[in-house]
């Protein structure tokens, strides 16, 4: 359902993906025998054409982590990372936007955080804005955002409490997001740093939405709502042991660690929101 | 952030510690002359990613023990809500020396780092939280500068597991300092033009937090990109 939400998006990405088999094609010939085009069309065909071009990254994706096992990126993968975070900047920009503007929504002695909070996802959404043209790319259009999810939370700015939770929500997803799709942005060291330090920014958002709705700043187990995003959050397994083992409860060892979230999961969240 | 990491171990403490004659406070990581009868621990970081693993290990060893302080000897008039926050941080930073412990199969550093904690007051809660922050901030600056230097995404990950969950418990140790502001991601530490958190170097970090550590660190084989 999302992928025809993401079609806008996956236009523009498609373009890149072309642009990203013919540079791989360069240096790795074989890649165009494992990636032939027309094996990365069978499966996509059965979608109908529309479909079929909004679907195209995701099984690229698979593609090429198989290909190449999510190693370090091209120029290209990077713009098409920072382009994900942007898109997922925008709708964070544009929820806080409506909120702070929406009368009586947040109490006046909360406004401080929400308005510091904005301030941090405009300023994101400029940064990234200005990267990814500095990369010779080109930023993503801004999507027309539903924040009720097709009527999923209709009160979202009526009722504080709605809105604390897609707060809460949308940030969590935010550090998961980044920290899923670091790994390819190893090659180049600016940009990486850079996501890293909105990563943690992400993270500190998260950690005062959660006590502001009287929850623990960290996760614990797979606890939240909407409940996809926060699917994965109870793993204990970091680099190959069960940290339980080290003498630690469950609670514990999720609390201590975040998980990831792949770029299909992240997509699958945020399309509920996206018109 | 400077206040607290950077202000000199006074020289009795010190003494005590180490019997060192002369006390160089803050830069140098032993702050001992060659001529010392009595010479501290030496902790070599080594290089590549074991090098940034062990930079990790060391800086939650400092925030383990920092928290187990706090909690062994808990401020005067610490809530139920701030015994329980404090308690948690502290089982998180405890699993996350634990975990380097188990992680580095080779080469790692001793488990055994001692701290000299002398300029916090534990029996006052603006001390402790203060320096709860500056340990909080500086780690989160520590990770995200060194996510550039590591080699193996598996690796990155990790650390990009750890980090956000020290930045949640930044927000909140700021949050418990004051209260329903803008402090838990304050302009002090997120740039308020671009939205971005700190990244320091390890020379950075470890300049800040050799106050701290008894030990003489030798991290100049440390990857720099």
């Amino acid at each position: 359902m999302f992928l025809i939400n993401y079609q806008l998006l996956k236009r523009s990405e498609a373009m890149n993906i072309y642009k990203i088999i013919d540079e791989i094609g360069k240096t790795d010939p074989e890649v165009n025998e494992r990636l032939s085009r027309r094996d990365m069309f069978k499966n996509a065909s059965s979608f109908g054409k529309k479909v079929a071009i909004a679907a195209l990254p995701f099984a690229f994706g698979g593609t090429l982590k198989k290909a190449y096992g999510g190693s370090k990126g091209t120029q290209e993968t990077i713009v098409e990372v920072l382009n994900y975070a942007l898109t997922l900047e925008y709708l964070e920009n544009e929820f806080y936007q409506k909120g702070i503007a929406a009368a009586g929504l947040i109490p006046s002695d909360r406004t401080v955080i929400f308005t510091q909070i904005g301030k941090h996802e405009a300023a994101h959404v400029a940064f990234l804005k200005t990267t990814i043209t500095a990369l010779s790319g080109t930023p993503v259009a801004k999507p027309t955002f539903d924040f009720t999810a097709k009527g999923t939370f209709p009160d979202v700015f009526t009722n504080y409490q709605t809105f604390l939770t897609l707060s809460q929500a949308f940030e969590d997803t935010g550090v998961r997001a980044y920290k899923g799709r670091a790994a390819e942005l190893m090659s180049n060291d600016a940009v990486l740093t850079a996501a890293l330090q909105i990563h943690s920014v992400e993270a500190r958002h998260a950690s005062m939405i959660r006590r502001l709705r009287g929850e623990k700043g960290w996760i614990t187990g797979k606890t939240g709502t909407p409940a996809a995003t926060y699917a994965g959050e109870d793993n204990v397994t970091q680099g190959g042991a069960n940290v339980t083992t080290l003498g630690y409860s469950a609670d514990i060892a999720t609390q201590a660690f975040d998980e990831p979230l792949t770029k299909d999961a992240t997509l699958a969240i945020a399309g509920q929101f996206i018109m | 952030m400077k206040r607290t990491l950077l202000a000199p171990v006074s020289r009795g403490t010190f003494l005590k510690y180490s019997g060192a004659t002369i006390v160089v406070a803050g830069l140098t990581m032993a702050g001992c002359k060659s001529n010392d009868t009595v010479n501290p621990v030496t902790v070599d970081l080594g290089t590549g990613d074991t090098g940034i693993l062990n930079y990790a290990f060391l800086l939650e060893q400092l925030e383990a023990a920092f928290y187990v302080k706090v909690m062994t000897s808990p401020y005067s008039g610490m809530s139920a809500a701030e015994t329980t926050i404090l308690s948690e941080i502290r089982d998180h930073e405890l699993l996350h020396r634990d975990f380097f412990k188990a992680a580095i199969t080779s080469g790692a550093i001793t488990s055994s780092l001692t701290f000299n904690f002398s300029s916090i007051n534990f029996s006052d809660r603006t001390s402790v939280l203060t320096a709860a922050k500056t340990f909080e901030d500086l780690g989160v600056s520590a990770y995200n500068g060194a996510g550039k230097l590591i080699s193996n995404p598996d690796y990155l990950l990790l650390a990009g597991k750890i980090v956000s969950v020290e930045a949640r418990h930044a927000s909140a140790i700021r949050d418990l300092l004051s209260p329903f502001s803008a402090s838990f991601s304050g302009d002090d530490v997120v740039t308020a033009d671009q939205g971005l958190d700190g990244a320091k170097t390890p020379t950075e970090v470890l300049t800040a937090a050799g106050v701290y550590v008894q030990a003489k660190v030798v991290f100049d084989k440390l990857p720099t990109t």
